[in-house]
C-alpha cells in the first residue's frame, strides 16, 4: 500500500481527476449538477495537464448532449479512450447512443451526477429518475455513495469497462455528492498504472475502425438474426460482475479501501434490513451504527452495482437472519408495481433466496431532488417495517395528504455525535461566505486531522441570494449527508435575515451564535427580533458580534465580508487552538490569493488582524424586543402566494403537504409583487426639476422597479406627503402630472438606471435627475409612494406613441421583480415585450436564465394587467424550445380559425356586421386590438346562455378571434447551439412566430461555458484557452431564408432601435428573429455602467445594429437596413473592458495578442460582409428607357 | 563621415535619437527591430505601471469572485487558471526577448508613483537583462496639506529604494513642476540617479461643457514643446552631474541639434513618430546629419551643451529677465538679484 494522500474536494473534482487521467478524449456539454467535471477537463487541458500516459486529453465541446455521446460513440469507435459527463435531460439525449455504445461492447465510463428529471417541474438537484431511465442500455452501472466512493468507483468503472467491454455508468447523487465537499483520500497515480493495463487499451484501440484494417459495424439486421445477434453478448454481462468484485478487491489490496457488489453493514444477525444506493447509503449506515450499538438488528445493504444484477451476490450479502427488507428507492415511476431498484431486489430474492422463508419485502421512495433525507426518517423506516402492518410503496420526507402514502418520522431524533463541530452559516451570495467556508474546510481539511465536510444551500434568486452553508468537522469518516439540525456553531452574515428566517430553529443546547451587526455592543441585543432573543434565553446560546463590513471597509475589502467572518468562526469554534486558527488562516491566504498578487493577500491579511480587535461577546438582556419576525408575504398576498409560496420563501418549503402543491404544475402569476426582497443598499431618488422625462431609466431597468407615467393631477389629492410630481413635458400630455417612481422594496440596487440617466444638475453636475441614497431611512416613506404610485390610474394604452421610448415607457410592464442578477442585460428586453404585447403574448421559454428568472418557484415575475390579462409563459425543455413555440402557433391559429368557421356558421345569431367585424378585424394596432375585444365581448353576450354545440365550443373559443403574440424566448445556448436545429426549422416555417434570442454569448445560467455565440478570444469556461473560433452569425443565416424578419439589436446601443425592431418584428406575419445583446455578470464587467458599454461594443463594430425586413423587399425597397455606423475604433478597448477577454492576458498573454489581432479580422470583415449584403439587397434599378429618337436632328 | 556616437548613462550610443518609453512604438517586437534599423541609439521600452498592474489585480480579482457561490448552476463564471501573469513577468520577458532581438542597449522604464514593494521590480527589470532603467516618477500633488518639501522627499525616497535595488544606471524622468528645479535635480544626482530626462508629459483632462464632463486627453507634443525642455537643459547642463536626455517637442533634425547644444546628450522622440510613423526616425538622422555637414560639425559631442547656460554668449537668455527685455528697450545697469 501506497503512502496516503489526503485532499477537500467535491464529487465532481474527485471524479474529474480519475476521468481526465484515464482518457484520451473528453466530449463535454454543460448541464448541472455534472458542468464541473467538463469544466475541469478543460481548464486542465488548457494548462497542458497530461493523462495518465503523458499526453493532453483533446477536449470537445459539443451543442448537446446527443451530440457529445455522438462524438463519443465515434471517438470510442475510433480506438480512443473516451469519456463524458452528463445528468438528467442531458442523459436522456444521450440514450440512442448508450444503446449503440453498449450493444457494440464498446469500452468506456460515463459519469453522471444524477438529477431529477422535468416533469409537472424541472429540478436540478439530485435522485435517481434520470440514471433508471438508462438502465435498458446495456450500460453496467455502478454507484457511488459519497465523494470518496466517486473518487474510487471513477478508476473501478474505467478498470472494469476495459477489461469486461461493458461499458459503463458510474453515477453519484446530483449536488449531495457532486458538490459536498470532503476530505477524502486520493488515488496515486501508481494505483491507476496498476489497476488500468495497458493491454485492455491496446485490445481498445485494435478493435478500432481503420482503413488499414477495414471493418463493417452498425449493420441493420432483420428478423432472421437480430434476436440471436442481441443474444450474443450474455456471456459478457455474466462475467462482469466477478470483473468488478475482482477490480474491487485489487484497488483494496492497493488502498485498503475495500467495496463489495453489494456492500452489507449493520448486526450480523439483523432481522431488519434497508436496501438503497447512492448517497442516502451514508445516512442509512450512520443511523444503523447508531441503532445496533443500542441492541437493534438492523442493517443496510448497499448497492453498488446495479447493473448487471448479480442475483445471487446481491441475496449472498443479505445475512441469513433477514426477515424483512425495506428497498429504497429515490425514484418515482407512477404507474409502475413498484420503483425499480424494489422490483429488482424482490426478483432477486425469488430468484436466489435459499432460506425457508422468503423475506418480506417492501418499497419506499424518498429523498427526491435532493428532498432531505435523515436518520430520523430512516428510524421511522424501520419502525414501519417492524410494524405489523407495515405501509408499503410508502413515501418518507414529506407529508402525504391525498395519497397518504407517507410515513411520520420524530424529527428531533438525532444520531450526530458530539465529537462532530456542526457550523451553519447565512450569507448572502455577494458577501463571500460560501467562498470563505469552503477555504475553511480546506483548512481543517488539509492542515489538521480532522474530517470535514461542507455542504451548501443555495437560493432560487440570482440576485441577494441567501447562501447557507453546513459544515461538519470531527475526527472520524463523516458520513452524515443530511443538513445540520442541531448546530453548535451559528452564524449570521446579514442583519436582514433576522426579521425574515428562523436562524436559530437548528441551534442545539449552548450553542454559538455570530452576529454581523451593523450596531454596536450596546445596542445589538435591544436590535434583535424578540423571536431571536427568547431562542437565545430558551438555548442558553452565547452572543459574539462584529461590524463585519465596518472591518472589511476599513481594510479596502469592499463588501466582501469573507475573510472577517471566517476568523471569527475560527476564533470562536474551537476546532483549532485560537493562535493555530489564525496562523492557518494566514497560510490559506496566501496560498489563495497569492497567485493573484501580494497585494490582495495584504489586504486579506490586514482584514484577519483588524477582526479580532473587533469581534466582541454580546451582554443579553430581557427578551423584550418590539421588533417581530416579519411575515414572509403580507396578509393580503392571495391565498396560494401566502399558504404555499410563503412557507417556501423563509425556507419553509419542506413542511407543504403534498395536496398543497398543483398537481398539474400549473401556478398563478403576478406573484413577486408580493416578495418584498429588500435586498438594495442604496436606491435611486428622483429629482423632478432635473428629469428630462426621456424614459430611459425606466426602459432599462432589469426588475422594473423603477417607472413612470403621465396622469391627471387630481390624482395627487391623496398622495402621501413624500410623494413627488411635475407636470408633464410631453406636449401630447400636457396639463398632466409626471412621477417617476421606486419600488424600495424590490429594487436590487444595480445602479443602472442612475448611469443611463442623460439628466444632469446644472448647478452640480455629480448629481443627475436619479441618484442613489441609502435605501434604510427611506424604505418606510417610498413604499407608501410605491403602493399610492400603483394606484394612479396607467395612462389609456390607445392613446400612448409606443413609438417612442418616452411615452412607450408608461405602458405598464407585466414582467416585474424577477431573481435575475442585479444589472442583468436580459430583462430589460421582456420588460419591453411585456409592456408591448404582454396583455396577448404566450410565450415559450427555453430552460436557462429566463426559465429560472422566469419560473423558478416560488413566485415568477410575469404578471398580470387590471383587467386580469397577462403573459402565458411555459417551459418546455433547452433543446426543443423553437419546436414548442411553433406549436402554441399552430395550436392558436387552428383555434383562430375554428371560432372564425363558428362564427360564420352562426352568423345569424351573431348577427351580420359583427360577424363579419369579427372575421374581418385587422388588429394592427392597440385600438384594433380593443375593439376587437369589444366585439368578442358582444359576441359572448350574444351566446350567453347558449346550450347547442356549436355556441359552446364558440364560448371557449371565442378569445382566440383577438390576436395572439406567440414569443419563443431563449438564449443563445439554445438558439446557437442545442436548438439550432429546431430553430431553423421554425423560421423555414414561415410561421407567425417571433423568436427573442437574449444572446449572452455564453451559457449564462449554467454559470458561463462557451457556445458558438462566444466571440473569438473570449476566455469561458470550456473554452479557459480563450476560445479559437468566431462567433457564429445567426442573423446571417436566418437571412438567407428571405422571407424571415431578422434583427440584431443591443438596447443600451439604441433603445428605439431595439422598440422599433420589436414592433416590426410583431408586426411582421411570418417568422422573425431578434437577437438582442445582453450583457450579463459571465462577462466579467461593471453591471451599473453595462448600457453604456454596449454603446462601446456597436461603436467598435462588435456588434451590429440591423433589421432585415421582407415588407420592404416586397415593397420594391431594400430589406436590409445596417442601423449602426461603420466601427469607429478597433474592438481593443472594450474588449478588455471586459475580464473574458482581459483576463486572457493574464493567462495566455501570446494567445491573448494573436486572437485580439482575428477578432479585429472578424469585425472588420464582417462589417464589409453586411455593407456587401446591403449592396446586394439594393433593389434593381428598371433600365432606363431607351432615349426616344431625336425628333429634331438639328438640335 | 559625421559621427553621431553618443554616450548616455555610461553607454555607448551609435545616435543620440532614442524612441521615448511608448506602448505602441515598444511593445511589439517587430516594431523595436524597426526602430532599431531606423537607426535608434537606444531602446526605450515602454513603461511598466506600477497603478495599472495594481488597478489589474484587484479588477481581476474582482471579477473573478463577483457574483460567485450564489446560485446553486453557476457558482462561478470563469475558469480558474493555477497561474496568472499579474506581476511584471510578461514585461520581463519582454526585456528578455528584446535584448535577444536587438544589438542598441535597452532600457527599461518603470512608472510609478509611490515607494513601496513595487520597487523590487526594478532589480527584476536589471536581472531582466536591462542596460538601464527609466525611473518615470508622477505624482499630482492634490492634497494641499502636503507640502512641496514631502512631494519631493517622496520621489528621492523612491529613488533611493530603487538604487538600492540595483547597480546599473538609472535615469530620472521628470516634471517640470518643481519649485527649484535645480535643487531638485541635484538631490536626484545625490541620490543615485545617473541621468535625468527632461521632461514628463502628463495626462491633461479637458471639459466637455454640453455633457458636463471632464475627460482625460493625451495629446502629441509640437513644435512648441521643445522650448521647456530647451531651456531647462541649458540651464541645469554642467551644474548637476548627470546625463540629461530631451523629452517632447523633437519634429525635425534641427530640434535634435538644438537640444544637443542646450546639453543633451540623448534626444528621446515619440509624437513624431506616432505621427510619421516609425521610418521617420531614420528621416530625423539624415536632417541631423545633412545639418552637421552643412555646419560643419564632424561629431555630435562637439555639439553637446555649446548653448547651454554655461557656456552660452548670453547666460541671460535662459533666465526670467529675458521675458522683461522682451517688452522694454530698457538695459538694467546693475544685478537685479541684488535688489532682492
Amino acid at each position: 500500500m501506497t503512502a496516503k494522500s489526503y485532499a477537500t474536494l467535491d464529487g465532481n473534482e474527485a471524479v474529474a481527476r480519475v476521468a481526465y487521467a484515464l482518457n484520451e478524449v473528453i466530449a463535454i456539454y454543460p448541464i448541472t449538477p455534472a458542468s464541473p467535471m467538463g469544466e475541469w477537463a478543460d481548464a486542465w487541458a488548457s494548462e497542458g495537464r497530461p493523462n495518465l500516459w503523458g499526453s493532453v486529453p483533446s477536449v470537445v465541446e459539443m451543442q448537446s448532449e446527443g451530440g457529445a455521446a455522438g462524438a463519443v460513440h465515434g471517438a470510442l469507435q475510433t480506438g480512443s479512450l473516451t469519456t463524458t459527463f452528463t445528468a438528467s435531460q442531458g442523459l436522456l439525449l444521450m440514450i440512442p447512443n448508450l444503446y449503440k455504445i453498449a450493444g457494440e461492447l464498446t469500452p468506456m465510463a460515463l459519469h453522471v451526477a444524477a438529477r431529477s428529471l422535468a416533469a409537472q417541474g424541472l429540478s436540478i438537484f439530485g435522485d435517481h429518475s434520470d440514471v433508471m431511465a438508462a438502465r435498458g442500455t446495456g450500460f453496467a452501472m455502478l454507484c457511488s455513495a459519497s465523494v470518496q466512493e466517486a473518487h474510487d468507483f471513477a478508476l473501478i468503472s474505467q478498470a472494469a469497462t476495459l477489461e469486461s467491454r461493458i461499458p459503463f455508468l458510474h453515477f453519484f447523487d446530483g449536488f449531495r455528492t457532486s458538490h459536498e465537499v470532503q476530505k477524502i483520500e486520493l488515488i496515486g497515480p501508481e494505483v491507476l498504472r496498476s489497476l488500468i493495463r495497458d493491454e485492455w487499451v491496446l485490445a481498445h484501440r485494435s478493435r478500432a475502425l481503420t482503413p488499414d484494417r477495414p471493418v463493417l459495424r452498425g449493420t441493420a439486421q432483420n428478423p432472421d438474426v437480430y434476436f440471436q445477434a442481441r443474444e450474443s453478448v450474455n456471456p459478457f454481462y455474466g462475467a462482469l460482475p466477478a470483473i468488478v468484485q475482482r477490480t474491487m478487491d485489487e484497488f483494496a489490496a492497493l488502498t485498503g479501501r475495500a467495496y463489495r457488489l453489494y456492500d452489507y453493514f449493520g448486526a450480523p444477525e439483523a432481522t431488519d434490513v434497508v436496501v438503497l444506493m447512492g448517497s442516502g447509503c451514508e445516512t442509512v449506515h450512520e443511523t444503523v451504527d447508531y441503532l445496533t450499538a443500542q441492541g437493534s438488528a438492523v442493517g443496510v445493504l448497499k448497492v453498488r452495482l446495479y447493473r448487471p444484477l448479480d442475483a445471487a451476490a446481491l441475496v449472498a450479502a443479505l445475512p441469513k437472519s433477514v426477515r424483512r427488507i425495506t428497498v429504497l428507492d429515490r425514484t418515482k415511476e407512477p404507474g409502475s408495481g413498484g420503483e425499480p431498484l424494489y422490483l429488482d431486489v424482490v426478483a432477486a430474492l425469488s430468484e436466489a433466496w435459499e432460506g425457508d422463508t422468503l423475506p418480506k419485502v417492501i418499497n419506499g421512495r424518498y429523498g427526491l431532488s435532493s428532498k432531505e433525507f435523515t436518520p430520523a426518517m430512516v428510524k421511522a423506516i424501520f419502525e414501519n417495517l417492524a410494524s405489523d402492518r407495515p405501509k408499503r410503496h410508502f413515501t418518507i420526507g414529506i407529508d402525504d395528504d391525498v395519497s397518504h402514502t407517507s410515513l411520520p418520522w420524530d424529527a428531533s431524533f438525532s444520531t450526530e455525535p458530539d465529537s462532530v463541530v456542526r457550523a451553519l452559516f447565512y450569507g448572502l451570495g455577494a458577501d463571500g461566505t460560501v467562498g470563505a467556508n469552503k477555504n475553511s474546510i480546506k483548512i481543517i481539511g488539509e492542515e489538521t486531522p480532522n474530517y470535514a465536510q461542507g455542504y451548501f444551500v443555495y437560493d432560487s434568486k440570482k440576485s441577494g441570494a441567501i447562501t447557507v452553508s453546513h459544515l461538519r468537522f470531527g475526527p472520524d469518516r463523516i458520513r452524515s449527508t443530511y443538513l445540520i439540525t442541531q448546530a453548535n456553531f451559528i452564524a449570521c452574515h446579514q442583519w436582514l435575515f433576522m426579521e425574515k428566517l428562523d436562524l436559530l430553529a437548528a441551534a442545539a443546547p449552548g450553542a454559538v451564535f455570530l452576529l454581523n451587526s451593523p450596531y454596536d455592543r450596546e445596542e445589538t441585543w435591544g436590535q434583535l427580533p424578540r423571536e431571536i432573543q427568547e431562542s437565545i434565553i430558551r438555548k442558553n446560546i452565547r452572543v459574539y458580534a462584529i461590524n463585519g463590513y465596518q472591518v472589511a471597509r476599513e481594510n479596502g475589502m469592499g463588501g466582501r465580508i469573507n475573510t472577517v467572518m471566517q476568523t471569527c468562526f475560527f476564533a470562536l469554534a474551537n476546532v483549532l487552538p485560537r493562535d493555530e486558527a489564525i496562523a492557518a488562516i494566514k497560510t490559506a491566504i496566501q496560498k489563495t490569493y497569492g497567485k493573484k498578487g501580494q497585494e490582495i493577500v495584504a489586504m486579506n491579511l490586514k482584514a484577519v488582524d483588524a477582526t479580532l480587535d473587533h469581534l466582541y461577546e454580546v451582554p443579553l438582556g430581557l427578551a423584550d424586543s418590539p421588533i417581530r419576525r416579519q411575515p414572509p408575504v403580507p396578509a393580503n398576498a392571495p391565498a396560494f402566494v401566502r399558504e404555499v409560496e410563503g412557507p417556501m420563501l423563509v425556507q419553509q418549503g419542506e413542511s407543504l403537504k403534498v395536496s398543497q402543491l398543483p398537481c398539474d404544475g400549473t401556478y398563478p402569476t403576478a406573484t413577486s409583487q408580493w416578495e418584498k426582497r429588500n435586498v438594495a443598499q442604496s436606491i435611486p431618488t428622483w429629482d423632478p426639476d432635473v428629469c428630462i422625462q426621456c424614459g430611459k431609466c425606466v426602459a432599462v431597468c432589469p426588475h422594473a422597479t423603477i417607472r413612470g407615467k403621465s396622469y391627471d393631477g387630481a390624482a395627487l389629492a391623496e398622495a402621501p406627503p413624500t410623494f413627488k410630481a411635475t407636470d408633464t413635458r410631453d406636449r401630447a400630455f400636457g396639463g398632466e402630472k409626471f412621477t417617476i417612481q421606486i419600488a424600495p422594496e424590490d429594487c436590487t440596487g444595480c445602479g443602472i438606471c442612475v448611469d443611463v440617466c442623460p439628466a444632469k444638475n446644472r448647478a452640480n453636475p455629480s448629481l443627475k435627475a436619479l441618484n442613489m441614497e441609502e435605501q434604510l431611512p427611506l424604505r418606510e416613506a417610498e413604499r407608501q409612494n410605491w403602493d399610492f404610485f400603483l394606484k394612479v390610474p396607467n395612462p389609456d394604452r390607445r392613446s400612448l406613441d409606443v413609438t417612442h421610448i418616452r411615452q412607450q415607457q408608461w405602458q405598464q410592464p407585466l414582467f416585474e421583480f424577477s431573481g435575475a442578477c442585479g444589472g442583468c442585460g436580459e430583462t430589460p428586453y421582456l420588460k419591453m415585450l411585456s409592456q408591448l404585447f404582454g396583455d396577448r403574448m404566450v410565450i415559450a421559454n427555453a430552460t436557462g436564465c429566463s426559465s429560472i428568472y422566469g419560473g423558478n418557484l416560488p413566485t415568477t415575475p410575469w404578471s398580470q394587467d387590471a383587467h386580469g390579462r397577462g403573459p402565458a409563459w411555459s417551459n418546455s425543455l433547452f433543446e426543443d424550445n423553437g419546436e414548442f413555440g411553433l406549436g402554441f402557433r399552430v395550436s392558436i391559429d387552428k383555434q383562430a380559425h375554428f371560432a372564425a368557421e363558428l362564427v360564420e356558421r352562426l352568423r345569424d345569431r351573431v348577427g351580420d356586421d359583427l360577424a363579419t367585424a369579427l372575421i374581418n378585424a385587422d388588429q394592427r394596432d392597440e385600438a384594433d386590438i380593443w375593439e376587437q375585444r369589444d366585439r368578442v365581448a358582444a359576441l359572448k353576450g350574444k351566446l350567453a346562455g347558449a346550450t347547442d354545440p356549436d355556441a359552446l365550443q364558440l364560448l371557449s373559443l371565442a378569445d382566440y378571434l383577438v390576436k395572439k403574440s406567440v414569443w419563443i424566448i431563449g438564449g443563445d445556448g439554445w438558439a446557437y447551439d442545442i436548438g439550432f436545429g429546431g430553430l431553423d426549422h421554425v423560421i423555414a416555417s414561415g410561421r407567425n412566430v417571433n423568436i427573442l434570442v437574449m444572446d449572452t454569448e455564453v451559457y449564462s445560467n449554467t454559470g458561463g461555458q462557451s457556445s458558438k455565440a462566444t466571440p473569438r478570444a473570449a476566455v469561458a469556461k470550456f473554452a479557459a484557452g480563450g476560445k479559437p473560433s468566431a462567433k457564429k452569425d445567426l442573423g446571417a443565416i436566418a437571412m438567407t431564408y428571405g422571407n424571415v424578419y431578422v434583427a440584431s439589436v443591443a438596447l443600451g446601443a439604441k433603445d428605439e432601435h431595439t422598440l422599433r425592431v420589436f414592433l416590426e418584428a410583431e408586426a411582421y406575419d411570418g417568422p422573425s428573429l431578434i437577437i438582442a445583446y445582453s450583457h450579463c455578470i459571465a462577462h466579467g464587467i461593471n453591471m451599473t455602467t453595462a448600457m453604456h458599454h454596449q454603446q462601446a461594443i456597436v461603436e467598435s463594430g462588435r456588434w451590429l445594429l440591423y433589421r432585415y425586413n421582407p415588407d420592404l423587399a416586397a415593397q420594391g425597397q431594400n430589406p436590409l437596413h445596417l442601423d449602426s455606423r461603420s466601427p469607429r475604433k478597433g474592438v481593443q478597448e472594450s474588449m478588455y473592458a471586459e475580464n473574458r477577454f482581459k483576463m486572457l492576458t493574464k493567462t495566455k498573454p501570446a494567445d491573448a495578442k494573436r486572437l485580439l489581432a482575428e477578432a479585429q479580422k472578424d469585425v472588420d470583415s464582417r462589417w464589409q460582409r453586411y455593407q456587401a449584403l446591403v449592396q446586394l439587397h439594393e433593389p434593381k434599378q428598371p433600365p432606363a428607357p431607351e432615349a426616344p429618337p431625336n425628333p429634331d436632328p438639328e438640335a | 563621415m559625421t559621427d553621431l556616437t553618443t554616450t548616455y548613462l555610461g553607454l555607448t550610443l551609435r545616435s543620440p535619437i532614442i524612441p521615448s518609453a511608448a506602448a505602441p512604438l515598444s511593445e511589439d517586437l517587430d516594431n523595436i527591430r524597426r526602430l532599431e534599423d531606423a537607426g535608434a541609439g537606444a531602446i526605450v521600452l515602454h513603461s511598466l505601471f506600477e497603478e495599472q498592474l495594481l488597478r489589474e489585480k484587484f479588477e481581476l480579482h474582482h471579477h473573478l469572485e463577483y457574483g460567485t457561490e450564489s446560485f446553486a448552476e453557476s457558482l462561478s463564471y470563469f475558469p480558474e487558471p493555477d497561474e496568472y501573469h499579474v506581476g511584471p513577468e510578461l514585461y520581463l520577458d519582454h526585456i528578455r526577448s528584446t535584448k535577444a532581438a536587438i544589438a542598441v542597449p535597452v532600457i527599461a522604464s518603470l512608472n510609478g508613483f509611490s515607494a513601496g514593494g513595487w520597487v523590487e521590480y526594478a532589480r527584476l527589470m536589471a536581472e531582466a537583462g536591462a542596460d538601464a532603467l527609466e525611473l518615470n516618477l508622477y505624482l499630482v500633488p492634490t492634497d494641499p496639506d502636503r507640502s512641496g518639501a514631502e512631494v519631493e522627499q517622496l520621489f528621492i525616497d523612491t529613488l533611493t529604494q530603487v538604487r538600492q535595488e540595483v547597480t546599473c544606471p538609472i535615469a530620472v524622468k521628470l516634471s517640470p513642476f518643481f519649485s527649484s528645479l535645480p535643487h531638485m535635480a541635484k538631490r536626484l544626482a545625490d541620490g543615485g540617479a545617473n541621468g535625468l530626462i527632461l521632461f514628463n508629459r502628463f495626462m491633461q483632462p479637458d471639459i466637455d461643457p454640453e455633457v458636463l464632463e471632464v475627460h482625460p486627453q493625451a495629446h502629441l507634443s509640437g513644435k512648441g514643446d521643445l522650448r521647456l525642455p530647451l531651456r531647462w537643459l541649458a540651464l541645469l547642463h554642467g551644474r548637476v552631474p548627470v546625463d540629461f536626455a530631451s523629452s517632447g517637442g523633437v519634429q525635425r533634425g534641427r530640434d535634435i541639434v538644438k537640444l544637443l547644444m542646450a546639453g543633451a546628450k540623448a534626444t528621446q522622440v515619440c509624437s513624431a513618430l506616432l505621427r510619421h510613423g516609425i521610418p521617420y526616425l531614420g528621416v530625423l538622422e539624415q536632417e541631423l546629419c545633412h545639418w552637421m555637414e552643412e555646419h560643419e560639425y564632424a561629431t555630435v559631442q562637439e555639439m553637446q551643451g555649446i548653448l547651454s547656460q554655461r557656456f552660452c554668449p548670453d547666460a541671460s537668455a535662459y533666465e526670467r529677465a529675458q521675458y522683461v527685455r522682451a517688452v522694454s528697450s530698457y538695459e538694467p545697469t546693475f544685478d537685479l538679484e541684488t535688489l532682492r
